[in-house]
C-alpha cells in the first residue's frame, strides 16, 4: 500500500517533535483510541495513557528514520493502542477474551517489545534522577536536558563561577551514573 | 580532580569541542590507557541514555501540553462519552455476576436447609384426614338427607354450611339441652345432632354470655323424649383435685370423644367465682360438654382454655344452671317448665358403662 504522503509528512514533523504535527495526530486519531479503551473496561485516563505512549513508539520509529508505514497511519496506532491496552489488561488480571473493535490491525508486537525495553530504560533513568534529590537533579537537567551553558547555570544556580558550578556538576553527574548503572546492572543482570 | 579534569576533556571530545592538537593528544591518550578508553565508551552510552532520556522527555511534555489544550479547545473529548453508571457496569459486570451467583447459592441452600431440617408439621397431616373426614362425613349426611326425605318427605337441616359446632347436653327428657352460650350466640338457627347422626331444630330459650350458659329446646316434633337422665347437677361446690371427665363432638363428624382431668383450681380466668379451673385436654368443639365427677354429676360446662397457658381450661359452674333455670321459670308459661334431675342413677358403676348411658343424652350442637 502507498503511504498518505501528507502522513508521511506529519511523521517527519513527529520526528521533529513538532507541536504542529503532534496536533494534528492527536485531533485525528484520539478519539477512536479513547472509545476503544472505554468500551474495553478502561477510563478516560487509561486512554490519555495508552495514545500516548503510542505516541512516543510512533516518535521513536520515526526518528530512527528507518520507519516505513505500510499501511494506514490510523491502523497503525489502532493497532498499537489494542496491543498495549491488551496488555495492560493482562497485568491487571482481567481476563478479556477479545477486546472488541472492528478496525483492522497489523502486527505491532515488535516495536511494542522495543518500546518496552526504552521504557524500563528511561525509567531507570527517571528513577535515578529522582533518587538524586536537588538541587543535583536541576544542575543536570540544566546542562543535559536544557543543554544551558555552564556560565548561565553558575549565575542561575548561585554559584560564584562556572569553574565551581562544573565541580558541582561532575559531583552530581558521578553520583547519577552510579545510580543508574547500578539500575541498568541490576536489571539486565534480572 | 584529576578524575574530574578527565571527564570533562571525555565530554568535550564527545561533543567535538576539542581543538585539533589536543584531540590528537587525546585519541592517542585513549589507545594507550584503556582505563580512559572506558570511560570514554561508558560515558558516551551514558551521554546518548541521557540525550534520548531528554527527548523523550520533552516528547511526552509536548504531548500532554496538546492534549490539554485540545481537551481544552474541544477539539477531542476529555470525558468518557459514556454515562457513568453503564460504565461502572461494565467495570463491575463480573463481579456482580459472581455476587449475585454466590447469593442466589446461599439462600438456595439455607431455603433447602431450613426445609430439610424443619421437622414435618404432623398436625397439618391429621388436619388433612380431619378434611377428608369432613367430605366423607359431608356425603354421608347427603345420603342420609335423601333416605331422610325419603321417609318422612320433610328436611330436617338446612342444607347451608354450619357456622360452628360445640356440644350440648340434656338436662330434662322432654328436651331441654345446656350448652355454651358462645357456641349459639348470634346463630340464624341451632340444629343438635345426636351420636347415631339424627338431627333435631332447637329453639335457643335463654342465652348468658357472662356466665356462658344457654339453655335450648328441641323443637323437633320427631324427637322421642327420654324418661330420665342417667347423670344429675351437682349442687355443692366442686372440691380441688376432684377427679372429673367430660365427652364432647370436637371433630366434624358425630363421634363423640371422652376425655378425664381433675380440677386444678376453684376459681377460672383472674380469679372468677362463677368457673372453675381444670386440668383437662379440651379442643374447639368441647365447649358446652358437660363436666362429671367421679359419681356422674355436672359440675360444669366447658367453656374454654386460656391460650397463654398450656392445660388450662375452664368451665362455668352447674350452679349458672340453677341460676338460668330460675330465670326461665320466672318469665315463661307453664310448657317451659323444666323437671330438674333426680340423683344420679350411674353412681358407682364403672366408667364404660357410664359414658354408654351417658352417651344419648348428648348432642353435638350446630350453629348455622
Amino acid at each position: 500500500m502507498k503511504t498518505d504522503p501528507r502522513e508521511i509528512a506529519l511523521l517527519e514533523g513527529l520526528a521533529k517533535n513538532d507541536r504542529q504535527a503532534i496536533e494534528t495526530i492527536y485531533k485525528q486519531h484520539y478519539n477512536m483510541v479513547q472509545t476503544l479503551i472505554i468500551n474495553n473496561n478502561g477510563s478516560a485516563d487509561d486512554a490519555r495513557d495508552v495514545f500516548q505512549e503510542a505516541m512516543i513508539v510512533l516518535y521513536e520509529k520515526a526518528k530512527s528514520g528507518t520507519f516505513e508505514l505500510n499501511c494506514l497511519l490510523k491502523t497503525y496506532v489502532y493497532s498499537v493502542c489494542r496491543r498495549l491496552w491488551l496488555k495492560r489488561l493482562q497485568q491487571q488480571q482481567k481476563f478479556v477474551p477479545d477486546i472488541n473493535g472492528l478496525s483492522d490491525t497489523v502486527p505491532v508486537e515488535d516495536e511494542l517489545e522495543a518500546q518496552g525495553q526504552r521504557n524500563t530504560e528511561f525509567q531507570m533513568m527517571e528513577k535515578a534522577m529522582l533518587h538524586l534529590g536537588e538541587p543535583c537533579r536541576s544542575l543536570l537537567e540544566a546542562f543535559y536536558i536544557q543543554k544551558r551553558n555552564m556560565l548561565d547555570i553558575a549565575s542561575h544556580f548561585g554559584y560564584t563561577n562556572a569553574d565551581n558550578a562544573k565541580n558541582q556538576k561532575y559531583k552530581c553527574l558521578m553520583r547519577l551514573k552510579k545510580l543508574f548503572f547500578a539500575a541498568y546492572k541490576n536489571n539486565n543482570t534480572l | 580532580m584529576e578524575e574530574m579534569q578527565i571527564l570533562d576533556a571525555v565530554e568535550r571530545y564527545l561533543a567535538n569541542e576539542m581543538p585539533v592538537e589536543e584531540r590528537a593528544y587525546f585519541e592517542q591518550l585513549r589507545k594507550t590507557n584503556p582505563e580512559v578508553d572506558q570511560l570514554v565508551v561508558e560515558h558516551s552510552m551514558f551521554l546518548q541514555q541521557m540525550d534520548r532520556f531528554s527527548d523523550w522527555k520533552q516528547f511526552k511534555s509536548t504531548l500532554n501540553e496538546v492534549h490539554t489544550q485540545l481537551a481544552e479547545t474541544g477539539s477531542i473529548r476529555d470525558k468518557a462519552p459514556k454515562a457513568t453508571v453503564i460504565q461502572l457496569w461494565k467495570k463491575y459486570q463480573r463481579v456482580v455476576a459472581v455476587a449475585a451467583c454466590i447469593a442466589g447459592i446461599t439462600a438456595l441452600t439455607i431455603s433447602a436447609m431450613v426445609y430439610y431440617f424443619t421437622p414435618k408439621p404432623v398436625s397439618e397431616i391429621r388436619l388433612l384426614s380431619q378434611e377428608l373426614d369432613k367430605v366423607k362425613m359431608k356425603q354421608q349426611r347427603t345420603e342420609q338427607k335423601v333416605t331422610l326425605i325419603e321417609k318422612s318427605g320433610a328436611t330436617s337441616r338446612p342444607t347451608a354450611d354450619p357456622k360452628s359446632g360445640g356440644t350440648g347436653f340434656l338436662i330434662d327428657g322432654k328436651g331441654y339441652l345446656v350448652t355454651s352460650a358462645h357456641i349459639v350466640a348470634d346463630a340464624d338457627s341451632v340444629y343438635i345432632q345426636n351420636i347415631k347422626g339424627d338431627y333435631f331444630k332447637v329453639s335457643t330459650l335463654y342465652v348468658n354470655k357472662q356466665t356462658d350458659i344457654a339453655v335450648l329446646k328441641i323443637v323437633d316434633n320427631r324427637y322421642q323424649s327420654i324418661k330420665s337422665l342417667p347423670y344429675a347437677l351437682q349442687k355443692n361446690t366442686a372440691d380441688l383435685g376432684e377427679e372429673i371427665f367430660t365427652m364432647g363432638f370436637p371433630r366434624p363428624t358425630s363421634e363423640i370423644v371422652y376425655n378425664k382431668g381433675y380440677l386444678s383450681a376453684k376459681t377460672g380466668y383472674n380469679g372468677d367465682t362463677t368457673t372453675y379451673q381444670l386440668a383437662i385436654s379440651a379442643n374447639p368443639g368441647n365447649s358446652g360438654g358437660p363436666i362429671f365427677n367421679h359419681s356422674g354429676e355436672v359440675i360444669g360446662i366447658l367453656s374454654g382454655k386460656q391460650t397463654t397457658a398450656e392445660g388450662v381450661v375452664f368451665s362455668s359452674r352447674t350452679k349458672n344452671i340453677f341460676t338460668a333455670l330460675h330465670e326461665i321459670r320466672k318469665d315463661s308459661t307453664n310448657e317451659d317448665r323444666i323437671k330438674l334431675l333426680l340423683p344420679s342413677s350411674i353412681k358407682g358403676l364403672d366408667r364404660v358403662q357410664q359414658i354408654k348411658k351417658i352417651e344419648d343424652c348428648m348432642f353435638m350442637v350446630i350453629r348455622y
